[in-house]
């Protein structure tokens, strides 16, 4: 009944993480357990967050793209977001994560980027 | 015309004087994480509040109610108490628990502290309640549970 699942795709080497449209606790809940399985399963390089459909995002937001960021930087990779609108800016500047993950407007630049 | 014009002029003078309040309780369950801060917000509109003013209620209150699911009852039944009030231009909004408190109120308000161990949470929970709303205030017996009082100027 209205579960969110998040939409995976994987290009090449970049995993394309689409987010929920309320990015909170309680939709977030098997994000970790996918990632973490996807990651294991494919060599992933860069992590790219799309944001385009996302209307709302709290602190548990942060702490995922930071514990990402950190799981990236630790094998060498990278991460990038894209299609934020200005309130999720002002979320991803308050919680520190605007300064870490470089942010592009659309999926190509991100991908390129 | 003219008594019509009276009626609907007090009628303005009591709302704006007379402070409202409204109260929801909920089970303590993710899923009505967003249901709380929706109903907030949508009694926050009263006061004629910026879109950006809005949506910082909706991330105070969702970082309170979360805390309540995740800390108060750790994922666990219980019930979730949010009491709003709206006097003048100021809301201020409770979010209270029965669950097992917090024994260090300083050390658990610290930006980036946080006791769960998956490496998930950011520990900013209290830091964004304080960055979006003018005063947080939080009191909370081991044991009793944790009442989380905020408070926004905003609109007019």
């Amino acid at each position: 009944m209205g579960e969110v699942s998040f939409l995976y795709e994987a290009r090449g080497q970049v995993l394309v993480i689409h987010l929920p449209k309320e990015f909170d606790h309680h939709n977030s809940r098997d994000l970790r357990y996918e990632t973490d399985l996807l990651l294991a399963e494919n060599y992933v390089r860069k992590i790219v967050f799309d944001f385009s459909r996302t209307v709302f995002m709290d602190s548990t937001g942060i702490g995922i793209l930071l514990n990402r960021y950190k799981q990236m930087q630790r094998s060498g990779g990278t991460t990038a977001i894209y299609g934020a609108n200005a309130q999720i800016l002002r979320i991803l500047a308050v919680g520190g994560v605007a300064k870490l993950m470089p942010q592009y407007t659309s999926k190509e630049a991100a991908l390129l980027g | 015309m003219d008594q019509m014009k009276m009626i609907d002029g007090m009628d303005t003078e009591e709302s704006r004087e007379t402070p409202e309040r409204m109260c929801l309780t909920i089970e303590s369950r993710s899923r009505n994480e967003e249901f709380a801060r929706v109903v907030v917000a949508v009694f926050a509109s009263r006061l004629d509040p910026t879109l950006a003013e809005i949506d910082d209620v909706k991330t105070a209150v969702s970082e309170a109610v979360t805390n309540a699911v995740i800390h108060g009852y750790r994922g666990g039944d219980g019930i979730i108490y949010i009491e709003a009030s709206i006097d003048g231009q100021e809301l201020t909004v409770t979010v209270r628990d029965l669950g097992v408190g917090i024994p260090d109120i300083p050390k658990a308000m610290e930006p980036m502290f946080t006791t769960d161990r998956t490496g998930e949470r950011s520990g900013m929970g209290f830091a964004f309640m304080e960055a979006f709303m003018d005063q947080v205030e939080v009191h909370s017996e081991v044991g009793r549970g944790t009442a989380v009082t905020m408070k926004k100027r905003m609109g007019g």
